[in-house]
Formats: C-alpha cells, structure tokens, sequence
C-alpha cells in the first residue's frame, strides 16, 4: 500500500508545482480579454496587443534581427498584403507576398531619406497577377534624423493605408527613440564607472602620500610597506580590463585601503571583518564595495573624537551572498539619503552610492539595489546582496 | 543505559551542527589576519567539505549492511560511489568550475542560454534531490527506532526539523566548515570503533568469516550480473549532477583549485570507505540473527554493543549513532540547501523579494512525506535511484555541454525528458511495487544501463537535426570553460558578444583615469 502511496505522491508533487507555477504567472500577467466589451474595444484591445509584440525588438535598435521580427506584427498591425523595413542603405526585412520587390525599394524611397516626408507610389510591377500594384512609404525619424523608412503595399490606392502607414511609422520612430535613450543609458553609467575610478585618486592619492610621508623619518620599513601596499591598490583600481571582478579581490583591495586609512588615523579606527569563506568567489562589478566602506570610513570619523568601529561582513544566503557594512559614526538623515540616492543630493557627498545602487540595479535588476539603514546619530548600516551567478557576469 | 549515551551523543552531534553552522566564520579584527580571512577556502578544507556532504546514510549505514547481507558483491557500491570522482575529475571539474556556474541550472543557461532548458534542469534538480533526500530520513528514524525505541517516524521528523531551522533561520552561514567538521566526525565515529571491533575479534581467537552467501537470504535480484552493471554506470556517472556535491565546487577559487578538490575528495572518500565493509564483515559474525530488509542497515549501529559490551561497547555505540546522525545531517542540510536555492529561483513564481526561507520548509516537506509513506528499502538501493537519474540526465548534459560544440537547446532538453524522465518513471514504478520479479523487475530498478545511453543518444541525434539552435555565444563560453584562468584574456566583460549593450566597452577607463580626475574635487576622504 505504502509503495502505491509513495508514487502517487511522486506523480502529484511536480504536477502541483506546475500548477502552482502556471496559476503564479497567469495571476501575475494581466488578464487578456478576449471576449470583454464591443466590438470596437474589442479590436483595440487587439491593436493594443499587437503593437505590445511588436515593441520589444524594437527597443534593441533598427538591425536586421530586429526588424526582422517586428515586421511580422507591424504588418498585421496594418492589414496589408506585404511590408517592408529599410534603413538608409538596405532592405532589412520584408514580410509578406512579393519579395522580388525588395530590389527596387531603395530607388522609390531615396527621395524621403532626404525630405523626411510621407511619399505613395506605384509598384510598377510587370507581373499582372501580382497583387502588390500600390505602397505608401513614410520615415522612421529619430532626432530629426530618417534613420530608415516604413513601406506598406497595396492592391490599390487607399487613403486609409497611407494614414495608418504614417502612424505606424512615427510609433516606430518613438520606439527606436527609446533604443537609443536605452543605449545613452548605458553610456552614461560606463563614464560614471570611469568617473568613479577616478574620483577615489586626487584626495586619496593626496591623503596617503603625506601620511607616508610621515613615516619616512621615522619608520622607514614602514613607509617602505604602506608605499607597497599604495601600489598595489591603485594598480586594482586603475585596472584597465573587465568590468567584473571576485569578492576576494575587492576585499583584498578594501584591505589595502583600509591599512593606508589607518597610517592616518592609527588608533582612532578599528574595523572587523566577518567571511564565510564559500562567497569569496563570488563574481561581481568592480570596485562595488570599496565605495562603500570609504563612506563608512568617512561618516565615522567624522567629527568623532573618539574611536570608530567599522564591521564588514561577508555571509552565505543560498544563492546570493549578502555583504554588509556598518560603522557607528554620526549616520544621516534618511530624507537626505533618498535625495542622494535619487541623484539629486548635490556634488558634495554619495556620487559614490549613488554609483554603485545604479551599477548593482543594472547588473542584477531592481531588487539588487542598495538597502541603507541610517539616522541622525545612529551609524550606518549598508546591504549589498550578490547573486553567486548571473548570465554575463564573470569575474576575472 | 546505553540510550541515555546515546541521547547525549545525538544531542552533541546536532548542537555543534549548528554552532558550528552559525559561527564558523573567519573574523578578524586587526590588520595582519584581514588578508587571512578573505582568503579563499583551499583544496583540502573544501575536499573534506564536499566529503562530509556527500558520506549519507547509504555510506554509513547502507554499505554495511548489504555487505553482511549479501556478501563481498556489495562491494561495488562504495567503489562506485569514490569511482564517480574519477570521472567527475577528469571530464566536468574544472570547465565546470570555470563555467562560474553555482548550479546545474546555471551551467545550463550560462552554456545554452536558453531559459527553456534551464526550467526543466531545475524540475530534475529538484526531483534528484528529494529522491536523495527520502533515504537520509529514513535512515535516521532507523536509527532511533534502534537504539532508543523511539517510533519510526521520529528520527526523520526531528533531522528535517534541526535542518529547517538552522538553515531557514541562517544558521548555516558557512556550510563550508560545517562539512569538513562532519567528515571528520564520521570519519572517527567508524574509524575508532571499528578499531576496538577488530582488537575484539583478534580477542576471540579471529574466528573466520564466511564470505558466500548465507542460505537464509534470498538472491538480491534475478540478474546479479545486470544489476551490477547497473549500479556501475549510475554510480560512475551520477556522482557529477548530485545537485549538493555540484554547488560545493563553486567555493573553488578556480578551476586547477576545483580539480585539486576533487583528488583530495578522491583520498578522503576512498580512505572513509574501507570501514564500512569491515562492520558488514564483522557483523556477519556478531550479529548474524538480525531480521531481514531494511534493518540490515542497523548493523553499524548494533555491532559495538554486542562485539564488545558492557560500558565500552555503549560508549563506542553512542559514538558511532552520533557519526550516523552526523551523516543524516550534513547530506540532508546541503541537499535542501541546493533544492531550496533551485526553487526560489526557478520554480516559485517569483514577486519582489524572493523567499528562500519559505523554500526550505517545501524543499523538506515533500520528502519527509515520502519518507513516512514508503519504508522497507535499503538506503543503498533508494540512493542507487536517485544517482541513477541524475546519470540519465544532468551526465548527458555536463558532457556533451562542456565537451561538444554542437549541442543545442532542443537536443538537451530531448536529452534530459527522455533519459532523466525514463529513468524517473522507472524509478517510480519499482518503488511502487507493481513489478516484482523477472528482467521486467531487473531493467526498472537498475535503469541506468539502459536510460544513460538513450539520454546521449536523445540529445547528441535531436542535435544534430537542429544544427540551426546552436547558441551564438558557444564559442566564447567554451573558451571560457577550458582555458586556464591565467590564460584568459584580459578584457572579458560580456558574453560572447550576443548583442548586449554592456559588453561593447573594449577600453573603459583607458583615457578617464588621468583626465576626469580634475572634474570631482569634493568626493573624497578630506
């Protein structure tokens, strides 16, 4: 009997969690209404849907690929025989009837790549049976620029087609336009990377120079070591490959930081740390956490005259390692936080965070942001939590 | 008397489970040992890790018990069990471990790229890991029902418990030392009695074992020749997709570090399994009139008490219950571990935070079920099945992913439906007894001959007729996979060039470094 049981437990376990799974994301995704309402909000709600589709490629820029794939919901979108999409050059798809018509598109549409407007032609093909007699051309615009053109076919004339070609088109223009802001995007975090790179330099450079300085007299050996140890640590920070690191690498890198740090303040500062050591090998962005423990430095010695204790810890949570960093220094309001964190906290302080919350949301997704626990007087207390893999992430 | 022992030596065993779990940590507080402590773990430490998670209740109670039951054939077992290294390091340690793969679904989607592929590794991970799982709880309600009266469920309930809570609550925040601790543990908890066992034997004048096979006990299958070949091709190839032996190799620093590992687990493994055919031996003589089936595994358990007695005898049997205990824990703990992780990620519908905690309790509950359901099996056998579909499936994907170009996201998953789920669906029928006898009975219950080929054949043919599928970042993941770390080139931001907008930036921060540093004059330390 018990054996019986057993299998129909293996039967019906997974097939619950299918379940389960398939009922979680229907829930999740919003209801799709095939029978809701009349018939007109009933071919909205289709139009809606298609266009939904057809968004997608288009986010990732006007290629081949791309086009390719909108194509085919574009030219349901506008009902039409066969459709085609070109960028200045070339054909980049045709779908529909009638491709032998690809080979004299670009003479018909040369003109609008110059005037940027709406232009019909007349197919001028020799074979009668051929339905396509009729196209509508209109520009995929981008900054003022055609970056390519939209060509709708039809067995005739039609005022409608033109119409809904030229709305398509400029649909598509505003996607393409979300590409290339997407791609700004990008750009733009790659120079903030490189502007945090080089912001730790001036000061810091700076700081441990005279610090050093200090020892030369008086504790050569010791001079000799921190000046290795300052080597090493602009050698990591000024690496010029790979936007990935280890989490054992960047700690050994907080390591040398802090031992420079502590030639300045001596006693002032102690700081513990706390490894599991499975996460070490944790891949993750480069120079994520140093940041952070310069801000705990930072925020706990200033204006404290007595010691400030930093603890870094690094522990193992499933599939993530969590990495926490805390100090017990003068803390921050938690309004002001937000406001740095929204990027609107003025040059003086936290580009650094800030930096780093929108390097760790790009990598690993929104739910990978920073969490900073703060208040006035309180101390800080930063979570980083780290996927122990994600597609593309590698560590050097 | 010897329960309040073993009570106490039981207790001992979970306390520093979770002491250790929860405070083994690397902590420094001053400069010189900071670099100590973010050094990363190194072969011997993470080899004795991997072999504490992996020596289950098969390992040290089941291999006894055939061995006493039905002689020197057992024998393959614990050869199959080390030999599984063998393979492992020499096809998948190392690419796996440059692979930075965490688990078997990460190497499936980092490797094909394909969420598709990765979903139904996830289901299989899942499935291996309860299999797996069932036999450890059982094995621990034997062993309380043994030795202290306990009611069979009692043992299984509370091993699920210890586990749930130490690592839903985050008890467990280094696995790694936990582990090693308990190889050590089990290891002592064999090695010393069975030192006193054979000073007993040696006392008694070395009476003679007799090695054939005793009347009373049936022929273990019809077809002992198949069923071994059987146990040989799970065992030799299954060793490489168990989910929790997979994730131990992550903590490797590197691939040479990972192939290191697995030769000291080699050592480690193959030094713990000489012991357990001397308690089969041995109890062919003390404890010859133990009832048939399942508590044949009781035998470890048994032998010091009766070979020796008196106050030694249940001293050393409390020691070898905590080493047991050990066993169920350590396997049990890195194997919800591994089927939590898998499930929060791939198979719970995920909505803002994902929960692992709430995984655990799942991960746990489904086998405690079947544990409590099904009983008379052989922790050895029900364990075969498990290594048995992992061989059928994860095998066929870890070789041809990381040895074969061609592989394609429509030929693994062929692959793993028809070897893993032949070899799942076999496992279900025998468990549930419908088939008893015959080469019916023989091919269900040892699948692996005949289901591994068929796993390779599904996905190499279904390959090649989709040559079309191959992933475009094949080339550069198996660059990655099998140059050595030092080797790789320097700028290797992105994968493999698909089309992603991150890894366009060949020289980033070539130019920034001397240049932008005038711009930020306030962000700094002061």
């Amino acid at each position: 009997m018990s054996g019986a049981a057993l299998a129909v437990l293996i039967v019906l376990g997974p097939l619950l969690l299918a379940g389960g799974f398939v009922l979680g994301r229907r829930t999740a995704r919003p209801e799709r209404t095939s029978d809701v309402g009349t018939p007109v909000e009933h071919a909205t709600f289709e139009t809606l849907h298609t266009a939904s589709l057809a968004a997608p490629p288009l986010r990732a820029g006007l290629t081949e690929e791309s086009a390719r794939k909108a194509a085919r919901r574009l030219r349901s979108l506008l009902g039409t025989d066969a459709l085609c999409l070109t960028d200045r050059e070339r054909v980049l798809a045709w779908d529909g009837l009638g491709e032998h018509h690809g080979r004299h598109v670009m003479d018909h549409v040369r003109t609008l790549l110059d005037s940027g407007r709406d232009t019909a032609f007349a197919s001028g093909c020799g074979d009668l049976d051929c339905p396509l007699r009729w196209a509508v051309a209109a520009p995929l615009t981008v900054d003022h620029r055609v970056l390519g053109t939209l060509v709708a076919y039809a067995p005739r004339e039609s005022a409608v087609l033109a119409r809904a070609a030229g709305e398509v088109a400029r649909w598509v223009s505003v996607q393409l336009e979300l590409a290339e802001l997407d791609r700004s995007r990008t750009r733009l975090i790659e120079a903030e990377i490189k502007a945090l790179r080089a912001q730790i330099s001036p000061h810091f450079i700076f700081n441990s120079l005279a610090a050093i300085a200090s020892f030369v007299r008086t504790d050569p050996e010791r001079a000799r070591e921190l000046l290795l140890e300052f080597a090493d640590f602009t050698r990591y920070s000024f690496r010029r490959h790979g936007d990935f690191t280890t989490l054992a690498d960047e700690l050994h890198s907080i390591d040398q930081y802090l031992a420079l740090v502590r030639a300045r303040f001596g006693e002032r500062l102690s700081v513990t740390l706390q490894v599991a050591p499975e996460v070490l090998p944790v891949a993750m962005p480069f120079l994520c956490l140093q940041p952070l423990v310069e801000n705990a430095v930072k925020h706990g010695l200033e204006g404290a005259v007595t010691r400030s204790r930093i603890t870094i810890s690094a522990l193992d949570a499933g599939a993530e390692a969590e990495v926490v960093i805390e100090d017990d220094g003068v803390g921050m309001e938690p309004d002001r936080l937000r406001r740095i964190l929204r990027g609107e906290g003025g040059a003086s302080t936290g580009i650094g965070l800030l930096n780093v919350d929108e390097r760790l949301r790009q990598v690993y997704g929104d739910e990978y942001g920073l969490v900073i626990e703060t208040g006035v007087d309180a101390g800080t207390k930063i979570t980083v939590r780290i996927p122990k893999y994600r597609a593309g992430v590698h560590g050097t | 008397m010897s329960q309040s022992y073993t009570v106490t030596a039981v207790t001992v065993v979970v306390l520093a489970t979770v002491l250790v779990g929860g405070f083994g940590l690397r902590i420094s507080r001053t400069t010189s040992d900071f670099y100590v402590a973010s050094r990363s773990v190194g072969p011997g430490l993470n080899a004795a890790a991997i072999s504490g998670e992996y020596l289950s209740a098969a390992s040290f109670l089941g291999v006894a018990g055939l061995v006493l039951l039905h002689g020197p054939d057992m024998l393959w077992y614990p050869v199959g069990y080390t030999a599984g290294y063998l393979v492992l390091l020499v096809f998948v340690a190392a690419p796996l471990r440059r692979s930075g793969a965490y688990t078997l679904p990460d190497f499936a989607e980092g490797r094909l790229e394909s969420r598709a592929v990765r979903r139904l590794v996830s289901v299989f991970v899942v499935g291996a890991g309860w299999l797996y799982l069932v036999p450890q709880l059982q094995g621990a309600g034997l062993t309380l029902r043994i030795l202290t009266g306990a009611p069979d469920w009692f043992g299984g309930v509370l091993v699920a418990l210890v586990v749930v809570v130490a690592v839903a609550a985050g008890g467990m925040r280094s696995i790694t030392f936990v582990q090693a601790f308990q190889y050590w543990l089990k290891l002592t908890a064999l090695l010393v009695p069975a030192l006193f066992l054979l000073l007993a034997w040696q006392g008694d004048g070395r009476p003679r074992v007799d090695l054939g096979l005793t009347g009373a006990v049936a022929d273990r299958a019809d077809h002992p020749l198949y069923a071994t070949y059987g146990l040989i091709v799970a065992t030799f190839l299954g060793t490489m997709g168990l989910p929790h032996v997979v994730v131990r190799f992550y903590t490797s620093p590197n691939g040479r570090a990972a192939r290191r590992t697995t030769v000291f687990v080699l050592a480690l493994i193959g030094a713990f399994y000489l012991l357990p055919p001397v308690y089969g031996a041995l109890g062919r003589l003390y404890v010859a009139e133990l009832p048939h089936g399942a508590n044949a595994d009781a035998a470890v358990l048994l032998l010091p008490e009766r070979a020796i007695g008196g106050l030694g005898g249940a001293l050393l049997g409390a020691l070898v219950a905590g080493g047991a205990f050990a066993a169920f824990l350590s396997t049990a703990s890195g194997l919800t571990m591994a089927v939590a992780g898998v499930l929060t990620q791939d198979v719970l519908p995920s909505r803002g935070v994902r929960h692992f905690r709430l995984a655990t309790p799942l991960a746990m509950a489904v086998p405690l079920g079947g544990s409590l359901l099904v009983s008379g099996m052989p922790v050895a056998d029900s364990v075969g099945m498990a290594f048995a579909v992992s061989a059928s499936s994860f095998c066929p994907l870890l070789v041809l992913g990381i040895w074969w170009r061609r592989l394609t996201p429509p030929g693994a998953i062929a692959g793993l439906l028809l070897g893993g789920g032949l070899a799942f669906a076999a496992t279900v029928i025998t468990v549930s007894g419908t088939v008893r006898s015959g080469w019916p009975h023989a091919l269900l219950a040892w699948p692996a001959v005949w289901s591994v080929p068929v796993g390779f054949l599904a996905m190499i043919l279904v390959s090649l007729a989709t040559r079309g599928r191959i992933p475009p970042g094949t080339n550069a993941a198996m660059t990655r996979f099998h140059l050595p770390e030092a080797l790789m080139p320097g700028a290797r931001g992105g994968p493999g060039g698909a089309g992603g907008p991150t890894g366009t930036s060949g020289p980033t921060g070539s130019s920034g470094a001397d240049s932008a540093g005038g711009t930020s004059g306030t962000g700094g330390v002061r």
